[in-house]
């Protein structure tokens, strides 16, 4: 089994208003200093097979391309999380 | 024999009867269609209607795209299938890369839901030939991702093509960019808009009758009286 975890954030220069309502929100809690709030999503998949790490993270790749994120608007980091290995992709 | 429309359901579709209805006021007869049956049962045009296709999980429109109707659509659309999205069904258009750039939360962040005048600007499409450029209407705007962004080439190529098919007036709802509310493909088969037409057909419910014209226009383009 491994597990890839695909992590989903709007492009820079998207304007992320979810993260400016956090960041407006920061004073209220007493916190200073915050200059940027971005939100993201994090996906973890879970796959069931012995491929490797390059294989299952192509096929992470081929989800996230099509459905994960959209490319208009979103880019993402993909990470295969496997027992034997931290290969970063 | 009066031209079928095609009006598909997905699970969280919310107005399909009243584009059906709307369908009908304008004098053709309108099909439902069954995200999950890949049939168009002879239809000569398309419309994506609004709500909140498969629950809005992931993005607006996203899984919407892969429904097994979606696949004979966007394959008839590339064929010139007249094709209308209206609010979800716009979205579900520009996730099926239909037409470009993408829908994406209000700037404000609130839920809108009001009665808002929009320009005509393109009206050369299959679904706005009976409207006037410059005409201005007055539809039900209700949406939550309704803000309308693309890369600055993509704007500049839609504002030289005349691809901008409406603009919001007095007042922008969602933050959308250069105002847009409805855009069109290249062909002007496909019109994805924001605000509801279907929800301006008749007095006794809508703000106003302005909303009739996209459906009329359509039964115009498939008769081959437009242009």
């Amino acid at each position: 089994m491994a597990r890839v975890v695909v992590d989903v954030m709007l492009k820079p220069e998207i304007l992320d208003p979810q993260g400016q309502a956090v960041a407006n929100a920061l004073p209220r809690l007493g916190v200073t200093g915050v200059t940027s709030v971005r939100i993201g999503r994090r996906v973890e998949i879970e796959f069931d097979t012995a491929a490797g790490d390059e294989a299952v993270a192509e096929r992470a790749r081929e989800i996230a391309d099509k459905l994960l994120a959209n490319p208009v608007i979103e880019e993402y980091a993909i990470r295969v999380e496997s027992p034997y290995s931290e290969v970063s992709t | 024999m009066s031209a079928r429309v095609g009006v598909v359901t997905f699970p969280g579709s919310l107005d399909d009867g009243d584009a059906v209805r709307a369908v009908r006021l304008a004098g053709a007869e309108a099909v439902r269609l069954w995200h999950a049956e890949p049939r168009l049962h002879q239809v000569d045009a398309v419309i994506l209607p609004g709500g909140f296709s498969y629950g809005d999980y992931l993005r607006c429109g996203a899984i919407a795209r892969f429904a097994p109707v979606m696949e004979l659509i966007t394959m008839a659309a590339r064929d010139g299938l007249p094709v209308l999205g209206i609010c979800n069904g716009f979205q579900i258009l520009c996730e099926a890369h239909l037409l470009p750039g993408a829908l994406t939360r209000n700037q404000h962040l609130h839920f809108r839901n009001r009665d808002q005048r929009v320009r005509i600007e393109s009206a050369t499409t299959a679904w706005t030939n009976a409207y006037d450029e410059g005409q201005e209407l007055l539809l039900p705007v209700k949406n939550g991702e309704g803000c309308y962004v693309a890369d600055r080439a993509t704007l500049d190529e839609l504002e030289a093509e005349g691809r901008i098919v409406a603009r919001y007036t007095g007042g922008n709802p969602n933050g959308s960019q250069r105002d847009i509310a409805a855009i069109r493909n290249e062909a002007g088969n496909v019109v994805g808009i924001m605000p509801h037409p279907e929800h301006a057909v008749a007095e006794l419910t809508g703000p106003s009758t302005d909303g009739l014209g996209f459906f009329t226009s359509l039964l115009k383009h498939l008769t081959g009286v437009a242009r």
